[in-house]
């Protein structure tokens, strides 16, 4: 439980956005090549990391839009918001 | 066993006042090498530790674990147990448990309290009820007790729910399991930790694991907070923190770490003596023995380990407990509480090997690990011992994420994840 600073409309309760997981992770460019173990990879794998995270979220019940959070899962601390397809901060 | 519990041995302690009780396990130091590690002190470590000393002679072998025993997830379930799954690999799995809970108190000398007092899932629309149906089909074809009640069975079994047709959510009928029930989460962990120690299995309590030793594709041990443990074969049951065992090795796994919260009420008269488990509201609830309502209430469905979860979460937990039991209106809420579950795609476990030689894991439980207990336990040893999965725990590989052959229980386990 926090607070999301949405970049189109300001702080708000977590409870308005939905989670769409682990950011950055590209969609294939020639699915027909790829093999079973790289399908696995893109589909299911996850880093899951327990710090420092680069994630996606959506404010489900606000503006709808897309964008990005990096946020410490250990403490729920949001380190930086940025919009879709701007560079993510370094650490 | 050094020393049994029984009648006798708890008469012959009142006289010194309870003062003279011997410890339950030891608190040894590591060794330099042993012939197997269990990272993680829970109820499935312990038991798979418990499995390796009993069925495969294996003692030589330790448990680590980075807080103290029955203070992870063991300790923060809501004891439910049943083993009314859709699937056929997840019917073997969950009632070999089942199976396995029925003798634990004899086997391990330990009361863990298991109690078969039945496990009611309710139907609330249409596709409910054709879902649950077919799901004590399935049951029964796979030998697992189940049947279906209409409303009035289900107000018969469980007086206090609210069926009347007026509710957001009526009842419209529910599936019984009468072999399922609750135990005493902690004494789980407790008998397992006693009933391992006595077969000489070192179990090492305040002992983190920071990183693991690899040579090429075999491993070599592991660094602790306690110094380096050398060992040639590592099972990891890190529940929540599995990503993060699997992170050192570069291994990645189809997982999501979530908090789980529950709570419990003050305490009461005995008024619910079963438990009763909805899917489409997400409520469940029982009654422990100490007459507190034990309340299960869903996960924050994003990634986090702060072992607390959302209030909205609770809040939406408690308006669907309430419409079912207006009873409950005026209980007070005494303590909430979360605990971090490891989610896989399929809603399935992971018990399996992996592409490093002699490095197992047991993880991706997500919300409902502590029934399987025993179960995962004796498999997972099965698993360690001989290289090989368990025919049971065949299906529930890794590499089902790359073959598609998941086991989908996504809402086919009577509950909502």
């Amino acid at each position: 439980m926090f607070l999301i600073n949405c970049p189109y409309c300001g702080e708000r309760d977590q409870s308005e956005f939905s989670s769409g997981g682990e950011a950055h992770i590209v969609r294939p460019k020639q699915p027909t090549e790829l093999s079973d173990d790289q399908w696995a990879e893109y589909l299911f794998m996850r880093k899951n990391i327990k710090g420092v995270q680069f994630e996606r979220w959506n404010h489900t019940h606000g503006c709808r839009k897309w964008f990005n959070v990096v946020r410490d899962t250990s403490n729920d601390i949001i380190h930086a918001v940025y919009k879709m397809g701007e560079k993510p901060p370094v650490k | 066993m050094k020393n049994k519990y029984s009648i006798f041995s708890l008469i012959k302690n009142a006289f010194s006042y309870h003062e003279n009780w011997q410890r339950a396990w030891r608190d040894p130091e590591p060794k330099k090498e042993y012939d197997a590690i269990i990272i993680g002190g829970g109820g499935h470590g312990l038991a798979t530790a418990y499995y390796l000393a009993k069925k495969h002679s294996m003692t030589n072998i330790a448990v680590v674990e980075k807080g103290w025993i029955g203070g992870g997830n063991t300790g923060r379930n809501t004891t439910i147990i049943r083993s009314n799954y859709l699937w056929d690999a997840s019917a073997g799995l969950y009632d070999h448990a089942l199976k396995l809970w029925e003798g634990l108190s004899q086997e391990l000398n330990y009361n863990v309290m298991f109690s078969q007092r039945g496990v009611m899932n309710l139907a609330h629309n249409l596709q409910d009820v054709r879902d649950l149906k077919r799901r004590t089909h399935a049951n029964r074809l796979n030998g697992i007790d189940a049947v279906w009640l209409n409303t009035d069975e289900v107000k018969k079994f469980c007086p206090i729910i609210n069926t009347s047709p007026e509710i957001r959510y009526p009842v419209l009928g529910g599936t019984l399991q009468r072999r399922a029930g609750t135990a005493r989460h902690d004494a789980v962990a407790w008998g397992y930790a006693r009933g391992a120690d006595a077969m000489g299995v070192d179990i090492i309590q305040n002992c983190e694991v920071k990183g693991i030793k690899r040579n090429g594709d075999s491993l070599e041990g592991i660094e602790t907070t306690k110094g380096f443990i050398k060992a040639k074969k590592i099972g990891v049951v890190t529940a929540g923190h599995s990503s993060v065992i699997a992170n050192m090795v570069d291994l990645k796994l189809p997982l999501e770490s979530k908090p789980l919260q529950a709570l419990v009420s003050e305490p009461v008269k005995p008024i619910i003596d079963t438990v009763v488990m909805s899917n489409a509201v997400h409520a469940y609830v029982s009654q422990s023995d100490k007459g507190e309502l034990v309340i299960g209430a869903g996960t924050d469905a994003y990634v986090s380990y702060t072992q607390r979860g959302s209030h909205d979460v609770v809040e939406g937990t408690l308006k669907a407990i309430l419409e079912l039991y207006p009873i409950f209106s005026r209980m007070k809420m005494l303590r909430q509480w979360g605990g971090i579950v490891d989610i896989c795609p399929d809603a399935s476990p992971i018990i399996s090997k992996t592409h490093i030689k002699g490095l197992y894991f047991n993880c991706g439980w997500g919300t409902g690990g502590f029934k399987a207990t025993p179960g995962s336990g004796d498999l997972f040893a099965h698993t360690i011992a001989n290289d090989e999965p368990h025919k049971l725990n065949a299906d529930f590989n890794i590499n089902r994420f790359i073959s598609g052959d998941l086991v989908d229980e996504h809402g086919a386990a009577a509950v909502a994840h």
